[in-house]
């Protein structure tokens, strides 16, 4: 990848990157409230954001750097298979339609912050939320390592990322700097920044697609030629399994995989703490519920950008690391200023999921693990400053561990992120309609989930690794090969249900629920949502 | 016991019916893979498995914008005649 630096591109990508700096720090003085030194205001942007910014904010967190490289890579290197992510965007919106507005009610009303803070609230069980924070934030962590690899494979292929015998500090400088950066603003701004940068992040990756799925395919002679190419390709015989190297639809065997991953993973997005922190940080459930249907316009965008991955198999892209077969497309393709227009719209796309990412990790600690546990009486002032400092920690956590381990640990450990924050659903939605269910079940069923998912993921070999080579396996009773996270949450509805009758019919100690039916339909300006919320009128300035 | 006769005043109706069906609709459409994983017909080139979930993309936008619109009538309904019921006797509560 390195023949040299190119330059136009990286001084494109330089000025983009200046100008997202300075918003980020200017965003601190961006619709300002009154009381500055609140988890509310810091962690969720004070409550306030109208539908616009909360379009921008869940799009630009939802849809990350990593994915715009790793959806079109897996359809580069398999085809059909890796095009899951886009029924998996399709049945989010239903899911958020149905429960997220609730979750919004009974969050404004008892002034809750995490998924953990509702949980602790619902069952009276600290023991359950800490299950959930921890789980959380496991799963966020290597989730904002990878968006450090989707950078590195930005930064290799405009030539800056140093070769093999490069002295690592001067390779990992550019990455080191950027991330220096993304902490600083988010420290000083927090949640405001990333809301104001998605602006230009969401503005530039929808024009490079626009661009990209018109320009490309006329270079390349057409949809047809682009999908013959890659027919050929596919059926050429992989050496070490003896199959062919891909499709272009899943056949049979492969349907209950595509269909359980699709499913698997639209529950679990919205139990990830960073697309809770950008719901939250909504003034209204309506904000939500209309969210819901201008949204899919982001996975309409996917599905454009996973068809990239066919061109780039017909443009004659060889690349040994999938992950740089997109970067690589659009600097063979493109002029090189625009290519860098495309690399600035993948790095920012890096840094606006990373800032809520670590905002939502440092909020589930400080509100569930610092004031829980170690000091009950902070003040609101104390869980701020707490808040900001555990989200420097969070980065720095994800920079030693992209910069010292194989980058096939974090997208191993994201993967297992995605079995385990499936895990916690029960628990949350569960909770969200009805009480039934008994924490202790609640907790046994999770346990059970997690231990299961994490050994079917570890017996998963691959041809290049031995241990966490995929995410499918077969399913129990069922005999098809499916999304491990799937199977797995099943197990965990199983235990939680046998055991919540067992723990009723004993009469267990079933811990004091703090909320009422009222609390989850309960919106704006209703008695007692009002006073818990920063005055909305600082939304006109 | 007014509160309960209050809130579930005809819980399941025929607009909420609709949206649960509306809502429904993609499950059943995306997890049903045999009945899309095919290459024809072709569309500019794309073949059906690709471009037919990506119309799928713009069926569900649809169905959810029709969940939303008949949602929020539901609700005002629902606030109006309540609103009405404690005017007439104010005893609800």
């Amino acid at each position: 990848m390195n023949e040299g630096v190119n330059v136009v591109a990286l001084v494109v990508f330089c000025l983009f990157f200046v100008a997202v700096t300075v918003m980020g720090f200017l965003a601190a003085k961006w619709r300002k409230a009154a009381n500055e030194n609140s988890l509310d205001e810091w962690g969720l942007g004070g409550r306030s954001f109208g539908t616009w910014i909360t379009w921008f904010l869940l799009g630009g967190d939802l849809y990350t750097a990593y994915t715009f490289v790793a959806v079109p890579a897996a359809i580069y290197a398999g085809g059909a298979a890796g095009f899951f992510a886009v029924p998996y965007t399709i049945l989010v919106y239903p899911l958020i339609f149905t429960f997220l507005p609730r979750l919004w009610s009974v969050s404004h009303r008892h002034g809750y912050v995490t998924t953990s803070d509702f949980v602790r609230g619902r069952y009276g069980s600290k023991g359950l939320s800490l299950a959930v924070a921890v789980t959380g934030i496991l799963a966020t962590m290597p989730y904002i390592a990878l968006q450090l690899v989707g950078i590195q494979a930005v930064l290799d292929v405009m030539g800056v990322g140093g070769g093999e015998n490069t002295h690592w500090f001067v390779k990992d400088l550019p990455l080191l700097i950027a991330f220096g950066v993304l902490a600083a603003y988010t420290y000083s701004s927090g949640l405001r920044a990333p809301a104001l940068i998605a602006f230009v992040k969401d503005t530039l990756i929808y024009l490079v697609i626009a661009v990209a799925i018109i320009y490309i395919p006329i270079k390349l002679g057409g949809f047809d030629a682009i999908f013959e190419a890659a027919s050929g390709k596919f059926e050429t015989i992989n050496e070490t399994t003896g199959k062919p190297t891909g499709a272009l639809v899943p056949a049979e065997p492969g349907q209950w995989t595509y269909a359980t991953l699709a499913l698997g993973s639209a529950l679990a997005l919205f139990m990830y703490p960073h697309s809770i922190t950008a719901t939250l940080s909504s003034k209204s459930r309506e904000v939500i519920r209309r969210n819901t249907t201008i949204l899919p316009l982001y996975s309409l965008m996917l599905g454009l950008l996973a068809l990239l991955g066919f061109m780039a198999i017909a443009a004659g892209i060889k690349v040994a690391n999938g992950q740089l077969a997109i970067p690589q497309l659009f600097e063979n393709m493109f002029p090189s200023w625009f290519a860098g227009v495309a690399f600035a719209a993948i790095g920012i796309g890096a840094l606006v999921p990373a800032a809520i990412m670590s905002i939502a990790a440092a909020n589930l600690f400080t509100r569930n693990i610092y004031k829980d546990f170690l000091k009950p009486d902070a003040t609101p002032e104390q869980e701020t400053k707490v808040s900001k400092i555990v989200s420097l920690l969070v980065k720095v956590g994800a920079l030693v561990f992209v910069l010292t381990m194989d980058k096939t640990v974090a997208i191993n450990f994201q993967l297992l992120g995605g079995i385990w924050i499936l895990q916690t659903f029960p628990a949350l939605v569960g909770g969200l309609f009805t009480r039934w269910f008994h924490r202790w079940a609640l907790l046994a069923g999770w346990a059970v989930g997690m231990v299961y998912g994490t050994y079917q993921a570890y017996t998963v070999s691959s041809p290049t690794q031995a241990h966490f080579g995929g995410s499918a396996k077969e399913m129990p009773l069922i005999g098809e090969i499916g999304y491990i996270g799937f199977s797995a949450i099943v197990l965990n509805l199983i235990v939680t249900v046998v055991l919540t009758f067992v723990l009723r019919a004993v009469k267990a100690p079933d811990g004091v629920d703090e909320t009422s039916p009222s609390d989850y339909t309960a919106d704006a300006g209703d008695p007692g949502v009002d006073p818990e919320v920063p005055p909305l009128t600082a939304a006109t300035h | 016991m007014s509160e309960t006769s209050g809130a579930g005043r005809g819980t399941v109706t025929p607009t909420r019916v609709v949206i649960a069906l509306c809502l429904l609709a993609p499950f059943v459409a995306m997890l049903w893979v045999g009945s899309y994983a095919k290459v024809e017909p072709t569309f500019i080139g794309i073949p059906f498995f690709y471009w037919y979930q990506m119309a799928w993309v713009l069926i569900s936008t649809a169905l959810t914008m029709v969940a939303y619109v008949l949602w929020r009538r539901d609700q005002r309904a629902r606030a109006a005649s309540r609103n009405s019921s404690t005017q007439d006797g104010g005893a609800s509560s």
